[in-house]
């Protein structure tokens, strides 16, 4: 094995092949800011297929789907390990759902989502290039666009 | 709770329409029957608009329900603060339907989700005008004697009309063929010509008003407005060019028909209101049947 220039953990999740400039983004859409595990991560690290990435562990925690389509936003061409025992028990290509729940805003100022306190909810129309449909204004809120929505 | 509301246009399927467009026929050739009778409707209008709020109520009043509401949200618990999820929640429990016009986009999306009762959604800001919609087809049925395989012409602001959006939605369930004759940076937005491809619609873009004119069965005119411009010399430069006038008329179809949702402004001469091809203040008319026919659609009555 390679060595990944950030430690082996025992158990937890690995991230890899984030896109380098998206590291704190997925670590923030994730909440990571605010737990107590060991995390270790690095950026701008040599990747064959992707030029730099960004690489996250953290110790003792697994994600559940509605995580897992969290990074989907940031880093849809990830990868995400569980590990036990030093052992790679799991591996999932991320994928990015068909719809989307909280966590980024509508780019509509006019949005019913930034006007009450109603959570957002998007159907994504372009896989791709990301493109989201506020499922309330309708309006496409496009991956430039993408702001993380607190709680 | 199971019930029907009418948000977008996208709410409606194909035979739903057809149906809708069968009751407003039934209701045009009878225009006082009491199917609501005892029934309480409210009418929730968080932002005037009279013409939508006056068509609503008429349409109520023919069919012998009461109305209850407010057509500004000025003295009312709303300019208090209350929000849009607690009026909700109140009002769907003393009436039977909530028809709702309100500058937020998405507002009525987010009632029909919080109301107990079917929610009408009478404007949501630039989004939708479900209602409008509708009895724009059945102008266009009423004139054509079909929606099937029509040739419609729209001409103005493609850009930000939504009464064109939705439109362009609903007809493409028929067969339709669009023409798009709006100044440039008024043209239509990608995302719908990507729709019309996606469902095979055929679509000519022009800047050129006369071009297919003679072979139109429907001119649907928007209003061009100044302050849509970003460049005002653009705006100088092309505001007389969208202006529909009586001689432009003369070697187009029998069988074609002029739509406006109204108000307008300039863009439709007054002298094209005395041709036998006007029509807009007929279509102005059809919305008490169209919307006749949307509340006892929902309500299960008709
Ligand atoms: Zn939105």
């Amino acid at each position: 094995m390679k060595n990944l220039e950030v430690n082996a953990i025992e158990n937890g999740i690995v991230i890899d092949h984030i896109p380098a400039n998206a590291l704190f983004k997925v670590m923030r859409i994730l909440s990571l800011e605010n737990i107590t595990n060991r995390i270790t991560f690095g950026t701008n690290l040599p990747s064959s297929r992707m030029g730099t990435k960004a690489i996250i562990k953290v110790s003792n925690m697994s994600l559940d789907k509605a995580n897992l389509d969290k990074i989907a936003i940031f880093a849809p061409n990830a990868y995400v390990s569980h590990i036990q025992n030093y052992k790679v028990v799991a591996k999932h290509k991320i994928e990015v759902p068909d719809n989307f729940e909280g966590s980024i805003m509508c780019a509509n100022p006019m949005c019913v989502t930034n006007k009450e306190v109603v959570r957002t909810k998007f159907q994504i129309i372009n896989k791709v290039d990301l493109a989201f449909r506020s499922f309330y204004c309708e309006k496409i809120t496009m991956l430039d666009n993408f702001e993380i929505r607190e709680g | 709770m199971s019930n029907k509301h009418l948000v977008s246009i996208g709410d409606f399927t194909k035979e739903e329409i057809l149906k809708i467009m069968e009751l407003a026929s039934f209701f045009e050739q009878n225009k006082s029957e009491r199917l609501l009778q005892g029934k309480v409707i409210a009418s929730l209008f968080f932002e005037p608009s009279t013409r939508t709020r006056l068509s609503f109520e008429t349409a109520i009043n023919r069919l012998g329900g009461r109305v209850i509401g407010f057509s500004d949200s000025g003295n009312t618990s709303v300019s208090k603060g209350e929000t849009l999820h607690d009026t909700i929640k109140m009002v769907s429990g003393y009436a039977d339907m909530i028809v709702m016009r309100h500058p937020v986009e998405g507002a009525a999306r987010y009632a029909s989700e919080v109301s107990m009762v079917p929610v009408v959604n009478a404007g949501d800001g630039s989004n939708q005008h479900p209602s409008q919609t509708l009895l724009d087809l059945y102008s266009i049925i009423k004139t054509q004697g079909t929606l099937q395989d029509r040739h419609i012409m729209m001409v103005g602001d493609l850009k930000y009309g939504r009464t064109v959006h939705s439109l362009i939605h609903a007809m493409s369930h028929f067969g339709v063929k669009f023409t798009f004759v709006a100044p440039e940076e008024l043209s239509l937005p990608d995302e719908y010509k990507m729709y019309l491809k996606e469902n095979s619609v055929e679509f000519t873009e022009t800047t050129d008003f006369m071009e297919q004119i003679n072979e139109c069965d429907i001119i649907y005119m928007t209003r061009v407005q100044r302050e849509r411009f970003s460049d005002l010399m653009e705006y100088e430069r092309v505001k007389n060019t969208y202006i529909l006038r009586s001689q432009m008329l003369k070697d187009t179809k029998d069988n074609l028909k002029i739509l406006h949702p109204l108000p307008r402004v300039n863009e439709i001469d007054k002298d094209v209101d005395d041709s036998p091809k006007a029509y807009y203040f007929e279509q102005a008319a059809n919305g008490v049947y169209a919307r006749m026919a949307i509340i006892t659609y929902l309500l299960g009555v008709k």
